[in-house]
């Protein structure tokens, strides 16, 4: 969080008006690059990160050492080919890698916490479009995400449609629907139930709400996964014993993993920009912000756009992506779709999969 | 690359400049070339995913999607043609389909093999079982031909369905032959219609 994140920062020169009607002073964007930015600016392809995720694209993250989110997309000779293209990968708004967001000082000095504004995925895409205007970058080769990454891709698309020449949204979708709030809302209430919350202000305090970001983590971290994957993954096997314990220890490696998984989250993430960006998530319906047919979201658009998803992927699943299909269709866009076979959920688009490497290859060239 | 000959006819065909729908559009060989030869803006269907990567990643628009289903989806003239090769024998209701190219295209291009080719007629006349032939190389059981149809069969649904044969092309042994007598001749037909 506060770990000085070493990737250089945007400080917007003006306020970035929000959808809420507020205004953020001082906006600052954390942002990473790869690759060199040809002379007319032509090659800068832009890759939005998921709900967790950050700007350590395809570089160590400053805290947990781990590789970059998807080293295994962008680099020289990948995909996201960065012996060709300037790629451009941004902390959103709301966040805590850098950009500005709950834990960030307000200008009165101390941490914004629940005095941060409500944003939304346009608000977080306002503030990239402002880090494009920074770089000079008027128009992107291609705009580049999976998950809320393509929400924000889709976004850029319908909302700052002469920014982009290619859309790649991979495992999303244009709106969230009910099942997603829902998993969303038991995130945000574990945080909020965790009595070191307090309110959203435990900046200064010894503890954290730790113990509720991770058990939201656990409960999201369930919807990333298909059942086949994680029936394949732990079964019932029990974790380090050879019997049940008639006991609440993490008897099963599913428990132990999750908990796992939850005790790291807290590491690297901040509890309130967990509620912010999940409630920007849950306000995201491409249609509604434009007279409730999405169709009309893309009329005119001249951009070439890819769809992608996944067959075990529950959470954003290939219904939805039809459903911005058809919708683009109906605009008369340029695009093309397909549905992968992965075994891993909607997490798939993160792992070795050697069909969507080709996709994403032979879209983004 | 050499085109199928059907798909060749299509494509000597379509006026430069046009936007297509290629329906079933298989590994994008007629919409690369349309696109390459002929300046077409060049959209794609195809149901089976593993072709439609592939065109993908030749940097084809292509939409993985049932044509059955999913031709109702776009906008009345969309396009100035819609091509349907080898696909309207696999159609649920191929009477259906027929009217919704003709929806979305100005014009449309259907290909189909003739099951009135004399050597299908002569494999049933003399063979007894559903015939097996070059045209059609799969047995009854796994074929994905629902509808077998022949020219005749052809030209009298484009009545039915109030649309004007513009042009045919017929094909036997990959090359194309006159019209006479094609519903005996003509492996292949191509027609293009419109209404």
């Amino acid at each position: 969080m506060n770990a000085a994140p070493a990737s250089p920062v945007y400080r917007m020169p003006h306020p970035l008006p929000l959808d809420s009607g507020q205004v953020l002073e001082g906006c600052e964007i954390a942002y990473e690059t790869y690759g060199t930015l040809a002379p007319d600016k032509s090659n800068a392809v832009l890759v939005c990160h998921a709900l967790t995720g950050d700007q350590y694209l395809a570089s160590p993250h400053p805290i947990t050492g781990k590789p970059g989110w998807w080293e295994r997309m962008v680099g020289p000779g990948k995909p996201i080919d960065t012996d060709r293209h300037f790629v451009i990968c941004a902390n959103v708004i709301g966040s805590c890698m850098g950009s500005t967001g709950p834990a960030s000082p307000a200008p009165d000095g101390a941490p914004y916490a629940m005095r941060f504004p409500v944003i939304t995925i346009r608000d977080m895409v306002r503030g990239l479009v402002a880090l494009l205007d920074g770089l000079g970058i008027e128009r992107l080769h291609a705009v580049v995400g999976g998950s809320m990454g393509g929400m924000q891709a889709l976004s850029l698309a319908a909302n700052w449609p002469e920014r982009a020449s290619r859309v790649l949204v991979i495992a999303s979708t244009a709106r969230h629907s009910a099942q997603n709030i829902a998993f969303h809302e038991v995130g945000r209430q574990a945080i909020m139930a965790d009595p070191a919350w307090n309110e959203g202000d435990y900046y200064a305090a010894d503890a954290k709400p730790d113990n509720g970001l991770a058990v939201a983590r656990m409960a999201a971290h369930i919807t990333y996964l298909s059942e086949a994957g994680l029936t394949e993954k732990f079964g019932r096997r029990l974790q380090d014993r050879d019997a049940k314990g008639f006991g609440f220890d993490a008897e099963f490696q599913v428990e132990s993993y999750l908990r796992y998984q939850g005790s790291g989250f807290t590491r690297r993430f901040d509890a309130n920009s967990y509620l912010y960006i999940t409630r920007a998530m849950d306000y995201f319906d491409i249609a509604e912000e434009h007279g409730g047919k999405l169709a009309d979201a893309f009329a005119g658009t001249q951009a070439r756009f890819c769809i992608v998803s996944f067959d075990t992927d529950w959470l954003y699943p290939t219904s939805e992506s039809r459903h911005v299909v058809h919708a683009l269709n109906a605009a008369g866009a340029k695009v093309s779709f397909v549905e992968l076979s992965a075994p891993h959920g909607h997490d798939s688009f993160l792992l070795e999969h050697d069909q969507l490497d080709r996709v994403v290859k032979g879209f983004v060239e | 690359m050499s085109l199928r000959p059907d798909l060749a006819a299509i494509a000597a065909h379509v006026a430069p400049g046009s936007r297509v729908l290629d329906i079933g559009c298989g590994d994008g060989a007629l919409m690369a070339e349309l696109e390459a030869a002929s300046g077409c803006d060049a959209r794609g269907m195809e149901l089976d995913g593993a072709l439609v990567e592939r065109c993908v990643s030749r940097g084809l628009s292509v939409v993985q999607g049932d044509a059955n289903l999913d031709l109702a989806e776009y906008p009345d003239k969309a396009f100035d043609y819609a091509i349907l090769s080898q696909t309207l024998q696999t159609a649920t209701r191929p009477d259906l389909m027929l009217d919704e190219l003709l929806r979305v295209g100005r014009r449309a291009f259907v290909s189909f093999p003739n099951f009135a080719h004399w050597r299908t007629r002569a494999a049933l006349m003399f063979g007894g079982r559903m015939p097996v032939t070059r045209a059609l190389p799969v047995s009854w059981y796994e074929t994905q031909n629902i509808h077998h149809v022949t020219v005749e069969d052809f030209r009298d649904l484009a009545r039915l369905k109030g649309a004007r044969i513009e042009r045919a092309w017929f094909f036997s042994n990959e090359k194309q032959i006159g019209a006479p007598a094609a519903n005996w001749r003509a492996e292949f037909a191509v027609f293009e219609l419109s209404r």
